[in-house]
């Protein structure tokens, strides 16, 4: 146990390492950085004080180290557009996307999953055929597209709920909606194929010789079992549930991370772009370290001290 | 002497019925992008401002001159369906085959050779595993500025990882297997051994996984695009006619509803391909 921890957290440290160096070629790779910072028509040699000033001068590698001092100490350089720290700007946005993020995997867990099971134990049926037809659509969705279509249904031509910003909970509802069609058919489909799997097994056939009642069956031993996988995709999807709504948040103007890295994209705004991509990097790989340990507890059988 | 990797005949089995529906999908859509410039009614950029935000054929207001409407510049939405049809299967059938060409040498290599090409390999996907893919593309697409040839590698830069982790774990499943062994018993050399034994046993896998990949890889070219970030007007791009649709969403339902809905069908047409193929191995 203490030896897989430690594993992991090499891991961790080579990833937060390939993080750092992506975003700090990210500002290399968009060109001249100085250029960025000093208008058009600037004099050569202003732009040349403004590369001294900024340490752009200096060879790459060196640049790297002063990037990850810089970095460890929290420092990750001022917004252009906001003259605020870039990280303060993405600590303000993150809870917010984790709001989202939240509300979407409890809609994800508390539909998939019973939906799943019930399926499961019926497959077949005509509700299990229904199912895993919407299901198959719900994952096949481009979700811009989702979130533009409930927008015209629900907030263009009904009224029913506000489609931009976050001024009160209902505007959580259509951009949580458009996040989890994709999430809620995904984990519907694995549970159900774990049910039917652990269905055909012995000790399932034991629970029911036994005289266990097929509530039971299901709940104690299908579900359990079908927990593992489940546990796995979701934290796959919280991860990319804090980066990758990206998109959704743009469609809604949602205050979170996303919506401020793309604006951050279209005003050139390289320094809040590098924190959003560090931060949501770091924490990507957190939520998998996460995940799993919350192995260990739900299945005895998972022991990551192998090789002793 | 000629060693088959495969020594009998495989029973001819019937394919599930998803294969067919989903390969009838992509075909028709491919064949609809092949023979765009002479099914098209219109040109992508022909203009008519006189005729600008017409609705569909069969809504009130609409003619069949534009069978599906038309957008904010009179442009006919049908033909801009059409050719864009051919960008989004081009970005995706090129990123998938570099993505998967390079997943694919790399996981046969890493689980062939082993040692430090092992080591190095794993450590890469490893580290690749731990990014959120769309994400990341995000990021690198707004760093590099954009075009197309630079879409379509970021697109097979966030691919490559899951060929590479199946291709390892089928290339060391089998690398012991007699037949290999027999292979190079017999003297083959290790490119013949890799290339004729090797990869045409560990392909099936690897199919399922091309097919889920050209469904995410669509969805990526086309989320991209919406945000400005992938293929650039005046080209059409589903994605991006989506996000033009959206100026104008409330007078003209069209404009959004079915470039979306061309995007869904094709990566319905993916996954459908994709559920058939792991059905089938099963």
């Amino acid at each position: 146990m203490i030896g897989y921890l430690v594993q992991r957290l090499a891991h961790l440290v080579w990833v937060l390492l390939a993080v750092s160096v992506l975003v700090f070629l990210l500002i290399h790779l968009s060109g001249d950085p100085v250029r960025l910072l000093t208008p058009l028509d600037a004099r050569p040699e202003d732009v040349e004080r403004v590369r001294r000033l900024y340490g752009l001068d200096q060879p790459l590698p060196v640049q790297y180290l002063r990037f990850l001092r810089d970095a460890a100490r929290g420092d990750m350089g001022e917004s252009f557009r906001f003259s605020r720290p870039a990280l303060e700007l993405v600590l303000d946005r993150l809870p917010n996307t984790a709001l989202l993020a939240a509300t979407t995997i409890a809609l994800t867990v508390g539909v998939g999953i019973p939906v799943g099971l019930w399926v499961g134990a019926r497959a077949g049926s005509l509700a299990d055929w229904a199912v895993s037809l919407v299901t198959f659509v719900g994952i096949s969705l481009p979700s811009f597209w989702l979130g533009v279509l409930l927008i015209l249904l629900f907030a263009d031509r009904l009224r029913w709920l506000p489609a931009s910003g976050f001024e009160s909970p209902a505007y959580l509802v259509l951009p949580s909606l458009t996040l989890a069609v994709y999430t809620t058919g995904l984990i519907t489909r694995l549970v159900r194929a774990d049910v039917l799997e652990v269905l055909r097994q012995d000790f399932i056939r034991t629970a029911r010789a036994k005289g266990l009642g097929e509530r039971v069956v299901l709940s104690r031993h299908a579900l359990r079992n079908a927990l593992i996988s489940t546990v796995t995709v979701l934290g796959l999807q919280l991860g990319n549930l804090l980066g990758g709504s990206v998109v959704v948040e743009t469609v809604f103007a949602w205050p979170g991370v996303g919506w401020l890295m793309l604006q951050g994209i279209q005003t050139r705004d390289l320094p809040v772009v590098r924190a959003v991509v560090l931060i949501v990097g770091a924490l990507f790989v957190l939520v998998n370290l996460a995940v799993d340990l919350l192995y260990l507890s739900l299945d005895p059988r998972i022991r990551y001290d192998h090789g002793r | 002497m000629v060693v088959s990797a495969t020594p009998r005949p495989r029973p001819r089995r019937r394919r599930p019925p998803q294969f067919y529906a989903g390969a009838a999908i992509l075909g028709a859509v491919v064949a609809v992008a092949v023979f765009a410039p002479w099914l098209s009614p219109h040109g992508y950029a022909d203009q008519d401002l006189l005729r600008s935000l017409q609705p569909p054929a069969w809504v009130r207001g609409g003619e069949w001159r534009h069978p599906l409407g038309t957008d904010r510049l009179g442009r006919d939405l049908l033909a801009r369906l059409m050719f864009g049809a051919r960008v989004s299967i081009a970005v995706a059938a090129l990123s998938v085959l570099i993505g998967g060409g390079l997943g694919t040498g790399l996981g046969l290599a890493a689980g062939y050779f082993g040692r430090w090409v092992d080591r190095l390999t794993s450590r890469l996907i490893d580290i690749q595993l731990s990014f959120p893919p769309v994400f990341i593309a995000i990021a690198i697409m707004a760093a590099l500025g954009q075009s197309l040839p630079k879409l379509v590698l970021v697109l097979a830069f966030v691919s490559w990882v899951q060929y590479a982790r199946i291709a390892r774990a089928n290339t060391l499943a089998v690398r012991e297997r007699e037949f290999v062994l027999a292979a190079r018993a017999l003297g083959a050399a290790e490119r013949r051994i890799l290339l004729r034994h090797v990869l045409p046993s560990i392909l099936p896998p690897l199919l399922v996984v091309g097919a889920v990949n050209i469904s995410s890889v669509i969805l990526a070219e086309a989320a991209l695009s919406f945000l400005g970030l992938g293929v650039q007007p005046p080209t059409p791009a589903w994605g991006s006619m989506v996000s033009e649709g959206r100026t104008v969403q409330s007078l003209a339902w069209w404009t959004t509803v079915f470039p979306g809905m061309a995007i869904a069908t094709l990566v319905v047409g993916a996954n459908l391909l994709g559920d058939g193929l792991q059905r089938e191995r099963e």
